[in-house]
This record gives structure tokens, C-alpha cells and sequence, in this order.
């Protein structure tokens, strides 16, 4: 059989399974990686003593943890406390779990970059902490941490390869059974990349209409 | 003779061992214009900020028509904010808001006034101070005048007793501070009770009602614009304000 020949009637059928797998690890992941993100980052700014230090030892943990180890500690890890997750559930718990930690830094950057006018004007005017936060130093803070958070989302797309390791078989995984049973690496794994090169530049795309869309006088990206 | 709008007793703030205010009091009455004046670093700044707890004093008490203010519950702290309108240097607009926006939001999460109802104010507020052809753009897209005048409708829209301005044209360019002190004189005809540090002498001794001079966290002297600039009884006072006179020209 060729190689197109093999390609379009064995490999692409398995790699579209793969590549929709995919697509649903990422898209839950990068939300409630993004969500966890800004809660923990306005923990980390805004957050009384005890909080703050619970915030932070997250980021520690899960920041400094490998993502493998992580996943492996909430498949094979749990079952020890009876708990038992679907290979689906675990890869999307680690990897909103491992991306909100970084999310979180890109949101306390911003947050620190907000100028304390803005919080002494929304302090005069009588709100109280939770307004301020969530209508005035938010919407400001979250356009100047976009860049970054969106430089998350990519790593995320690749690193979502890692969900096969625990037996969920996402396009890497249904990538590595192909090449495994036919021996064609070099064919299979260059559909991959140029898979996973789609995604990226979708997600780069819809980030940067998105960026576009958020813009507003003084907020700006710097665009050379 | 009516009790004071606004009554302040001996309020003490020191930042580590820098004492920057050491006991300071004022009585304001409904209608007053204060005027603070003194060389910077004397604590007009906190004073003032003091007055609404963006700083906290460490001692000193407030009463706002003759109740005492207990700044320790959050609750009554923000109901008195709302009724204490202030003005900052550096007007301090909410950098993602339009005009119109920054002077509805504190009606809308605030008070909890219907966006319409409160987009309507704000135009009006916005339009009594010369912006309503501005009022969708960004603090981006507006001069320092026009800036801080949305920053003094957004203050207005809350219905304030009393307002703190604190040097409210010191960060604009000389021909931009006309038009703000334009408002600031309408305001004080229409009543509104202000307390105002500044450096222009020529525009507050036409409008003071009171001069209050402080240097290193105390109220030297107080007085009419007349006293205090042509008569005062402290050499310091009248060192300061020839100092001035000769920096902001002549009355």
C-alpha cells in the first residue's frame, strides 16, 4: 500500500478521532484554566494573609510539579483514595489545575501594574472591595495580561499530547498506535505536527481578534 | 448659628516615625470654601485623604452632620464615601471607561441605579460641565482639563455633602486651568460645601471663604483670603504666601 494510500484510509480516520479528543481536552481546560487563573490571581493580590498563602503554595505546587507527575498522581494516584476519575476527567483536571497556576502569574502582573489611582477613585466613590475589584482593576487588568494568557493557551494546546500517557488517546496517542502498528513514524508524526501547528494558529488567530476586540484608547497592544 | 456640615478633631497619621500630620482640626460649614495652602510635604494631601479614610488615621475623629463617622464598619464607611465626593491631583479616571461610563458606574454598582436612569445623570452631569460632545470618549482620547472635569461630574453624580479637591490643576497645563476653575466656581455658587488645597492664590482668595495654612502637619494659622494674604499674624504664613505670589503672580 502507499503512503497516501495509507494515510487517507487508515491514518487520517484514527487522527481526526484523535484530533477531536483533543479538541475537547483543550477547549474545557483552557476556560477553567483561565477561570481558576484570574480566582487565584486576584487571591494572590487582594487575598488576606491565610488565603494569599494557600494561593501561592497552589502556584508553588503546581507550577513546580511536572505535568506527567501530575497527571499520574490524579489517575493512578487517586484510586488509593478510592477515587477514580476517567482517563478524560484526570487529563482535564491536571491540565486545568497546571495552567491555571501559570494563568495566575500573568494576572498578578497585572494586577500589581494597575496604578493605585484607580483604586483610591473607586475608594472615594464607595465600592467596596469586591466592586473594585471586579469592575474597575479587572477589566483593565485582564487587557494587559492577555498576551500572556494567551501564550498559556498555546502551551496548553501542547501539552494537552500528554493526556495519552494516562491511557486517554487524543491524537498523539492515536498517532503513536498508528506508527507503532505500521512502522511509519516519519509520515504520521508530520500530520501530527502539522495538526497541532493548525491549532496553535488557530488559537493565535482567535487570540489576537479577540485582543482586537478588547482594545480600547490606552490599552493598546504595542503592535511593531 | 447652624452645627457644622463637617466637623474634624485632631487627626494624627504618621508613616513609620514621620509624623506627617500631628493633630489636625476643622470645622466646616454648610456652603464653605476651604482653601488649604502650604509648602508640600506640610500634609495637605493626607489631611484630605484622611478626611474620606483612603488613609487611615491613626487618631482623630470625624463627624459628618453631627454624627460621628465609625469607619470600622465597612458599611458605614462606604455610605459616608459616597456622601464625600473627592477630586485628585491626577484625576485618576477609570482608564477603560468612557466618559459617560466612569461618571454612571458609581451610580450603577454604588447606589444600585438603573444603568438608563443613571446614564441619563451622567449626561446631565457631563453637560453641566461643558463635556457632552465628549462623553464617549476614553481618559485616553481627552485633555487634562477635560479629564478632570469628568472626574468632578463623576464626583457630583453621587450627590456628595462635601467635596475634597486635592490640588485639582496642578497637573495641568497653565491654559487648561482655566476651564476647570470655571467649575470649581460654579459649584461653590451653587452652594457645595468644599475643601480645596491649591497653590493658585489668585483663585483662592477670590473664592475662599476661609485660608487654611498648614506646614509640617499643622494648621499654623486660618483665616479670610484678606487676613492671610495681606495680614497674617505668623511670619511662616506671610514668608509662604509672598513666596507664592511671586510664583503665581499677582492677585
Amino acid at each position: 500500500m502507499d503512503t497516501w494510500l495509507y494515510l487517507r484510509l487508515e491514518a487520517f480516520p484514527a487522527l481526526l478521532r484523535g484530533f477531536l479528543v483533543s479538541i475537547q481536552l483543550i477547549v474545557p481546560s483552557a476556560v477553567s484554566g483561565l477561570v481558576i487563573g484570574i480566582l487565584v490571581g486576584v487571591l494572590r493580590v487582594y487575598g488576606k494573609s491565610v488565603i494569599k498563602a494557600l494561593a501561592d503554595s497552589y502556584v508553588v505546587l503546581f507550577r513546580g510539579i511536572p505535568l506527567v507527575i501530575q497527571l499520574f498522581i490524579w489517575y493512578f494516584g487517586l484510586p488509593y483514595f478510592k477515587i477514580y476519575l476517567s482517563p478524560f476527567t484526570a487529563s482535564v483536571l491536571g491540565f486545568s489545575l497546571c495552567s491555571g497556576a501559570y494563568h495566575s502569574e500573568y494576572i498578578r502582573g497585572a494586577l500589581l501594574s494597575i496604578k493605585r489611582g484607580q483604586t483610591l477613585a473607586a475608594e472615594s466613590l464607595g465600592f467596596n472591595t469586591v466592586q473594585m475589584i471586579t469592575s474597575v482593576i479587572l477589566p483593565q487588568a485582564i487587557r494587559r495580561a492577555l498576551p500572556g494568557c494567551g501564550n498559556e493557551i498555546i502551551y496548553l494546546i501542547k501539552y494537552s499530547s500528554l493526556a495519552y500517557m494516562i491511557t486517554c488517546i487524543e491524537l498523539t496517542g492515536e498517532g503513536k498506535i498508528l506508527a507503532s502498528l505500521s512502522f511509519r513514524f516519519t509520515e504520521i508524526f508530520l500530520v501530527i505536527g502539522v495538526c497541532y501547528l493548525v491549532m496553535t494558529s488557530l488559537a493565535s488567530f482567535i487570540l489576537a481578534r479577540l485582543e482586537g476586540f478588547l482594545s480600547i484608547p490606552g490599552f493598546e497592544q504595542q503592535r511593531t | 448659628m447652624t452645627a457644622p456640615i463637617l466637623q474634624i478633631k485632631d487627626i494624627t497619621k504618621s508613616y513609620g516615625k514621620k509624623e506627617v500630620l500631628k493633630g489636625v482640626s476643622l470645622d466646616v460649614n454648610r456652603g464653605d470654601l476651604k482653601i488649604l495652602i502650604g509648602p508640600s510635604g506640610a500634609g495637605k494631601s493626607t489631611f484630605l485623604q484622611c478626611i474620606n479614610f483612603l488613609v487611615r488615621p491613626d487618631k482623630g475623629q470625624i463627624w459628618l452632620n453631627g454624627k460621628e463617622v465609625r469607619c470600622e464598619h465597612r458599611r458605614n464607611l462606604y455610605a459616608y464615601r459616597q456622601k464625600i465626593g473627592m477630586i485628585f491631583q491626577d484625576f485618576n479616571l477609570f482608564d477603560h471607561l468612557t466618559a459617560l461610563e466612569n461618571v454612571r458606574i458609581g451610580m450603577v454598582k454604588v447606589k444600585g441605579i438603573p444603568k438608563e436612569e443613571a446614564g441619563q445623570r451622567a449626561e446631565l452631569e457631563l453637560e453641566r460641565v461643558g463635556l457632552k460632545d465628549h462623553m464617549h470618549k476614553y481618559p485616553a482620547q481627552l485633555s487634562g482639563g477635560q479629564k478632570q472635569r469628568v472626574s468632578i461630574a463623576r464626583a457630583l453624580a453621587m450627590d456628595p455633602e462635601v467635596m475634597l479637591l486635592d490640588e485639582p490643576t496642578s497637573a495641568l497645563d497653565p491654559e487648561l486651568i482655566g476651564e476647570v476653575h470655571a467649575v470649581i466656581r460654579d459649584l461653590g455658587s451653587n452652594g457645595m460645601t468644599m475643601i480645596m488645597a491649591t497653590h493658585q492664590i489668585a483663585f483662592a482668595s477670590l473664592l475662599a471663604s476661609e485660608i487654611v495654612f498648614m506646614e509640617d502637619g499643622k494648621i499654623v494659622e486660618t483665616g479670610t483670603p484678606d487676613k492671610i494674604f495681606n495680614d497674617a499674624e505668623h511670619s511662616r504664613t506671610r514668608e509662604f504666601c509672598s513666596k507664592i505670589t511671586d510664583l503665581y503672580g499677582e492677585r
